[in-house]
Formats: C-alpha cells, structure tokens, sequence
C-alpha cells in the first residue's frame, strides 16, 4: 500500500454546489479514501488557511478549486493553493470559465455597490457606509474583509491551471471518472491525462443528445421555455426553446436534457471555439425561419425576428462572459463636443 | 486632446458581390476615405460573430459586413444567415455597451462601386463623431495593438 496522497478541495466565488456534488460520490467515497486524506476543505473540515499556509510547496498532490475569483480572499486561496499542490483543476463552470458569478462583468464594482448598500427599497443607509477591508474594534481587534474586483476572473487568469472541468456542478459520472483517473494514478495503473479540459467530449451536445432531430432543424418563432410544455421527445430548437446543444461540449450525458430541460451551456464550448456566446448566436440565428419571401423583407423585419431572444448576453454568456473575446461591459464615452 | 480622431474600421466583404465592388470603386477613382481595411471572405456568411467581437476586442472602431443583395448570394442563402447573425450581435453589441451602430450592414453589389464608396464613407464619418472604441483603452493595455499602430503611422 503506497503512501496517501493529500487532496483538498478550495472554494473561489462559489455556491458549494461543486462541495455537494464531491459528497455526492457516497459509497465511492470510501474508495477515495483508502488511497487519499482529506487535508482542506472548509465544507466538511475545520482546517484553517494557515494550516495550508505552513505546509510544505507542493505538499497537496490534487487540489480542486472551485469558484470563480472576484476578490482578494480568492485570488489569495488560489495562489496559496497552486503553490501548495502539485495538481490544481479548475472544478466547475465557475473555475474553469468564470460562471453565474461572472455575469457580475455586466456591470462594475461601483455600481454593485451602489446597489447593495444604498439603491435597494429595503436599505437604509443615509452615511453611504461602505465595507471597509480594515477595521479595528474598540477592544484592539483587528478584522479583515476581502476586497472585491473590479473584474470577475474564471481561475486559469489568475493562476496556472493543470486540468479544467466543466458543467455546473460536474455530475456523479464525471466525479465517478475522476476518482478513477486518481486512483489509476496512485496505483500506478496509467499516467495523467494531459494538461486540459478533461472528462468532457470533443463534441457538442447535439452528437449525444437522445431526441428525435430532424434532417435541418429550424426555429419558426423564439419561445420562452417557461410559457409552453416542450414535447419531451422533439429537439427543443425544434419547438422554439433556446437550447445550447449545437454550441456546448458534451459529456454531461445530456442529464437536463432527459429530464425535459434545455442546455443551458455550463460545460462550455468545445476546443475549436473561443467565445462561446458567439458561437452559439451563430448557430441559432442561422436557423430562425422567416414566413414570405426573403428578398423583399425588410431589415425591421429581421430586427423584430432576433429581439425574441430576452436578454442575449446573459443567455449567451450564462457561464462564459469571463471567458468571452469581450470578457466585460464597457460604456460609451459621451460624444466630445467640438 | 488636439490630435484628430482617426477611427479604425474593419470592413469583411464578401468574394462574389461586395469585393468586387469595392474593387469597381477602385477603378472607378472614387474618393474614400482612407481609414479602413478590407477582408475578403467568400460569403459574407463566412464571417464568424467571433471574428466581429475579435475586431472589437483588439480595439477596431466599427466593422462593416458587406455581402450580396437578399436574393443575390452566390450560394443562395448564405446572407440570409447573415442578417440574422448581425441583427442579433447588434442587440447583443450594445449590451455589451458598444454603440449598435459600430456594426453596420451594407448589400453591395458587383456593379455598386457608387454605394461601396459612399456607404464605407458614409460610415467612417458615423463612427468618427462616436468616438474611439471603449474596447481601444483595454485593447491597448494588453496587447501591442496600439503600438504598432504607432510604428506604422
């Protein structure tokens, strides 16, 4: 029996959804833990950051760090994190390409700020206090609060990253997978894989999709997937719902999907891809079917046809706008007067 | 700021109609405003959203897609793909905070060298009065762009 291997799992910008999904391996649980210890994971243990703080470099051999990374406790975590181990993966959508958290690059730091400690009906707070990151207590305590980022940041921006995985949370399977990935590792049975994203397909979703596809699908009228009852057998383009399918790496086994719910993107895009919002306006608006003739529709026509789509950023870029060309708003400078 | 704004404009035409236009203007001497740079793809459907939001990213001003007229395409629909396209990166642009009118359409024909040049002129002076990207400021932070931009001029 080798040694055990140490692994930890950190948390960046998170909802422990990724934490849950690592519990959710339950009796395979117990086969990770004949070969590894759990040295950090704030979920589950009481280790503190200057435990991890006076090991060793590389003394953790797997880390998975999940989150996104918008603040200067995250960016610390991730940096400690990556010196301490020997093999950092970005877990989850928000790791590996910034996720929910990052549609917080639709708007800045200022704004975010404006809003929760001064614009919303229920805050009252007419010294427009802000959080301070330092502040001593009349008693001589010194306590701390991170500062927030201007810029939400998926991990590989912050720091180098071995291994990305997608999908919010990543599933059982793919957790199922890792585990072995580890253990034939320990064992010696076969080396890692390469650096990169990992348990995912190559292809999009649509090549593992189970629905019923039509030789060329087209999309008659935008529909809201909270207005109809969506055939459970019928490609949901198809029918109108916006679904990520044609635009999003497989590998997920097309969980939403069987279960009557349209991709919504979290593995993000496949390797040939940079920009996965782009990618997927790409595909659908290609198939958005227009009644009459082409030529002698007006371009208000077209207009009126895409302004279906509520919201395209943040449909587009559900998971991606850190990993987006364009990675956050911007505002137009008011025209100069001459 | 003394120095006039010289806006940087990308403009994709298409191989069939709108190319052969612009190369119509050419030898028609018409007078175009130098500020632009032309990409010939083979359809105007070619040009990838992605390459748009690139352009954007590296700092360009405005990207101008030319293509055929509806009805004209050399592989029948392919502008139809592209009207679609762009609407929608219109609406998505100016979520973005960008201008809609950065990204503008143009059918073009083979024999419209009038319109190309008056449309890309047109256009320039557009972007002209809106000013510089906002993308130029982070473009020219993380790349050299902007520097070899200056080597050249």
């Amino acid at each position: 029996m080798p040694e055990k291997i140490k692994i930890a799992i950190a948390q960046g910008a998170t909802c422990s959804g990724c934490d849950i999904a690592v519990l959710d391996l339950d009796v395979e649980l117990l086969r990770l833990f004949e070969v590894a210890d759990l040295t950090f994971a704030p979920l589950v243990s009481d280790v503190k950051l200057k435990d991890v703080e006076a090991m060793e470099d590389g003394a953790i051999t797997i880390c998975l760090y999940h989150g996104a990374v918008r603040n200067s406790e995250n960016r610390h975590i991730a940096g400690l994190l990556r010196r301490k181990s020997r093999i950092l993966v970005a877990y989850g959508a928000c790791a590996a390409f910034g996720g929910i958290p990052g549609l917080a690059n639709v708007t800045s730091r200022k704004k975010i700020l404006d809003t929760v400690y001064d614009d919303t009906a229920t805050t009252v707070n007419p010294e427009h206090t802000r959080p301070q990151t330092k502040y001593v207590t009349p008693e001589g305590h010194e306590l701390q609060l991170p500062e927030l980022d201007e810029q939400v940041k998926a991990l590989d921006d912050v720091v180098e990253v071995d291994y990305v995985i997608g999908a919010c949370p990543p599933t059982r399977e793919m957790n199922v997978k890792l585990l072995q990935v580890v253990l034939d590792f320990v064992n010696g049975k076969a080396p890692l894989p390469p650096k990169g994203m990992i348990l995912a397909s190559e292809r999009t979703l649509c090549e593992e999709c189970p629905r019923e596809k039509p030789e060329k699908v087209t999309v008659d009228e935008i529909k809201g997937v909270d207005y109809i009852q969506p055939d459970p057998d019928k490609c949901f383009l198809e029918q109108g719902i916006i679904c990520f399918g044609p635009a999003t790496r497989g590998g997920c086994d097309a969980k939403c999907i069987k279960v009557n719910v349209p991709c919504r993107g979290c593995m993000g895009p496949t390797a040939s891809v940079i920009d996965h919002g782009g990618s997927m306006l790409s595909a659908f608006s290609s198939i958005l079917r227009v009644s009459g003739s082409e030529t002698a529709l007006p371009e208000e026509e077209i207009q009126r046809l895409v302004a279906k789509m509520r919201d395209p950023l943040g449909t587009l870029y559900r998971f991606t706008l850190p990993k987006s060309l364009l990675k956050r708003v911007v505002s137009e400078r008011p025209p100069r007067k001459e | 700021m003394t120095e006039e704004f010289r806006p940087r404009i990308l403009v994709f035409c298409c191989n069939w109609c709108s190319y052969a236009g612009a190369d119509l203007a050419g030898i028609g001497r018409y007078q175009i405003d130098p500020h632009f740079r032309v990409v010939r793809t083979m359809c105007s459907a070619r040009v990838d959203p992605e390459w748009i939001m690139e352009a954007f990213r590296l700092g360009a001003d405005g990207v101008m897609v030319a293509g055929c007229h509806p009805g004209d395409c050399h592989y029948i629909g392919g502008n139809y793909r592209t009207r679609r396209r762009i609407a929608l990166l219109r609406s998505l642009l100016s979520q973005f905070g960008l201008d809609p009118e950065r990204l503008h359409l143009e059918w073009i024909s083979a024999g419209e060298a009038e319109k190309f040049a008056s449309s890309v002129n047109g256009f320039i002076r557009r972007v002209g009065a809106l000013g510089p990207s906002p993308y130029r400021e982070t473009a020219a932070r993380t790349d050299g762009v902007a520097a070899e931009e200056a080597a050249h001029a």
